[in-house]
């Protein structure tokens, strides 16, 4: 058993709608693994490897885990886990560990935007996020990955090629596939058409930056941060700077491996709240 | 607890079940024997001259709202949609549509056709449904034109411009008043009786005293009601049975538990943490789900924006002069507008100020309406407003009245969850 002085290590566990992550935190609150998986149909297998692989690339095992809090739309299937916090306050907690002078946090996720208004501490002031529907979320994205049949990772890279971009109008992810496919039979360039479809999402992730009021830093957090062009954009409509760490897909995950810590540490933290209210 | 304290703790529960079950037997006598019923909406119910001329009222509302408790909305929308009602429409009207094209069969009873329609300006959508029964039973339609939207400033009480503008309005709304009663006259073939209708507006003020009595028990630590779920059955009766020696009797019995629950330091939640109001409505078709999202935190609705507009347009301080019934009739009336459309459903952030200070609320909950526009577009504005003015927090969560489509569990879960993990930092900041 791999101990740090007398304590053991926390773990994260962010089931998202398309992908699983896990967080492994020291006590001194450095991260010493992690790992991805797909989320699939079952929900506590893919929340399983995604803690085992991040144990192994520590070079741990569970009996090291003192305490694991779960987080994600998936957070009530990390059946292994000791409690569960709403991925709003672990991308709020992971993104001012990441950059401590964070103040406002965009996450874009598979199935969920959310804009999110922090204090100091990592605490939620306020937070705003999409409307029930995919509409300006990563799934928009894999709309268009899969009409265009461009892999995701080179989505980004591509939209910033654009010199003539698109307007796309709709905002139902479903109807966008059938946009694209017509500025594509009007002849339109890729790149043009992809650039369309990140500036609406961008669009609409600012809507909601607005809601909660930008005050930098801006931390850009989830899946799509990796993605160049959106970025940009981000970038560009907000106009204040945006922070993107390596980590940023891991965010969640090591928000939750933080209120884990806390608990470890402090006993339960008034701001974690993480006595949740049940399924 | 005494066996006194027994008899009474439940009893506003039992006997308002009673009474919609009463209610639903003589709709359904109504529909069978063809007794005269008028049909009615919340924001203006009109029971205490309706009353008067014996009709049997239907709140359709009321009815819709029935069938989602009831689970069985959805296949009364989809028959609305088949017939060719759009998504976009409102929940309650396509519930009601589907009622009807089922010949009025309601999962408690049957809805008897109308013999009169009475309707208003106070929702847009109202004079459109209306307009559907008009076509489908050919039955007499009164629209009310109240008069309530002015802007702010002209609305403000003690100013010469506000005097004005009430005295013209009331004239205008007691001129279409007279207009009804006239209406009424020829439907039933009944003289209005105005001895009949002081005592009805006697009872309504009986009960408005009552209602507002039992609101504010809720301002007690911890809550001995919540505001969704038993405020469901106080809308209702206060609404169908409005101006009778019933519905003031059920009151008086409501009343008399909730001050012996605070007596008893009964919460309507137990473990009380946090004290919230809601801004809308619940979602019926996912009812107890919709409270439990809260109450499993410790969380306790202690007032409703809906108790309030559509509470049977009871005002604080409502009370008809029994000496001039119908021009005291077409005051409340106005009032009642004035209210609805400047502090219960537009500028809501005035009262919600007061609520927050006098019911000790810690956040607030606004529930936009997919398919109703009316109640939901200034919910963001509010919610802003009482952030930043008030440093409240407020949760912005969006579902339907009835359409159980529109309920997604994990999302709104999610945001509720995420309120309160927000809402106990909050608190533990404010009381460092």
């Amino acid at each position: 058993m791999k101990m740090w002085g007398a304590r053991k290590v926390v773990a994260g566990v962010d089931v998202g709608s398309t992908q699983t992550k896990a967080v492994i935190l020291s006590p001194e609150r450095e991260i010493v693994g992690r790992a991805l998986v797909d989320t699939g149909a079952r929900l506590n297998e893919a929340a399983r490897a995604a803690f085992e692989a991040a144990l192994e690339e520590a070079g741990l095992s569970p009996e090291d885990v003192e305490y694991t809090v779960g987080t994600g739309y998936g957070r009530f299937k990390v059946e292994f886990g000791d409690t569960q916090v709403t991925e709003i306050s672990c991308h709020a907690r992971g993104a001012c560990f990441l950059f401590p002078n964070t103040r406002t946090v965009l996450d874009i996720g598979g199935q969920d935007t959310k804009a999110i208004r922090v204090g100091p501490g990592g605490e939620v002031l306020d937070f705003c996020m999409n409307d029930k529907c995919s509409a300006g979320t990563g799934r928009f994205l894999g709309a268009a990955s899969a009409a265009l049949e461009i892999p995701l990772g080179e989505l980004g890279p591509l939209a910033l090629t654009a010199r003539n971009p698109v307007t796309i109008t709709t905002t139902c992810t479903v109807f966008a596939e059938s946009e694209i496919l017509g500025w594509l039979a009007r002849g339109r360039k890729v790149e043009d058409i992809l650039m369309g479809v990140h500036a609406s999402i961008a669009s609409r992730s600012l809507s909601l930056l607005r809601r909660v009021g930008i005050e930098p830093e801006l931390t850009f957090t989830g899946g799509v941060a990796r993605n160049v062009a959106m970025v940009h954009l981000i970038r560009e409509m907000s106009g204040v700077p945006v922070n993107v760490s390596e980590e940023s897909h891991f965010c969640g995950a090591i928000g939750a491996a933080l209120f884990a810590l806390d608990h470890v540490l402090l006993g339960e933290r008034a701001g974690a709240a993480v006595a949740a209210g049940g399924q | 607890m005494s066996t006194s304290a027994q008899e009474i703790l439940g009893t506003s529960r039992r006997e308002g079940r009673r009474l919609m079950d009463l209610w639903w037997q003589r709709m359904t006598e109504a529909a069978q024997t063809g007794h005269p019923a008028a049909y009615v909406f919340v924001m203006a119910p009109l029971s205490e001259l309706l009353l008067t001329f014996d009709f049997v009222i239907n709140a359709p509302e009321i009815t819709s709202l029935q069938t989602a408790i009831r689970g069985q909305s959805q296949a009364y929308i989809q028959l609305a949609e088949d017939y060719g009602f759009s998504p976009d429409i409102c929940g309650y009207v396509k519930a009601d549509v589907g009622v009807q094209l089922k010949q009025g069969e309601h999962p408690y009873g049957r809805v008897p056709k109308p013999a009169l329609v009475v309707t208003n300006n106070v929702c847009n959508t109202y004079i459109k449904w209306a307009e559907f029964w008009e076509h489908y039973y050919g039955c007499p339609v009164f629209t009310f034109d109240l008069p309530g939207w002015r802007g702010r400033e002209s609305l403000r009480e003690g100013t010469e411009a506000f005097r004005e503008t009430f005295e013209n309005d009331c004239r205008y709304v007691l001129g279409q008043l007279r207009e009804l009663v006239e209406l009424c006259e020829r439907v039933t073939g009944k003289p209005f009786d105005i001895d009949r209708f002081r005592e009805h507006l006697r009872e309504a003020n009986r009960m408005a005293e009552l209602y507002h009595a039992v609101c504010d028990t809720n301002r007690h630590v911890p809550a001995p009601f919540n505001a969704p779920l038993e405020g469901v059955t106080y809308q209702g009766i206060a609404n169908l049975y409005r101006g009778t020696p019933e519905g003031t009797r059920y009151f008086e019995l409501a009343l008399e538990e909730m001050r012996e629950r605070v007596r008893l330091g009964m919460a309507a939640v137990p473990d009380e943490r946090f004290r919230l109001v809601l801004v809308g409505t619940a979602c019926y078709s996912h009812f107890r789900r919709f409270v439990e999202l809260f109450s499993s935190w410790g969380g306790v609705f202690v007032h409703s924006t809906y108790m309030v507009f559509a509470g049977g347009g009871f005002l604080p301080g409502f009370r008809y002069d029994l000496s001039r019934p119908l021009e005291s009739f077409a005051e409340q009336m106005v009032r009642a507008t004035y209210w609805g459309w400047t502090g219960a459903m537009f500028y809501q952030q005035e009262w919600l100020d007061q609520v927050v200070r006098d019911w000790k609320v810690d956040g607030i909950c606004f529930h936009g309406v997919k398919s109703c526009r009316t109640t939901s577009t200034g919910l963001p504005d509010v919610r802003e407003w009482m952030r930043v003015q008030r440093n409240v927090p407020g949760l912005f969560i969006q579902s339907d009245l009835v359409d159980p489509r529109l309920w997604s569990d994990a999302q709104i879960k999610n945001r509720v969850d995420a309120f309160f993990e927000a809402l106990a930092a909050h608190k533990a900041t404010a009381g460092r």
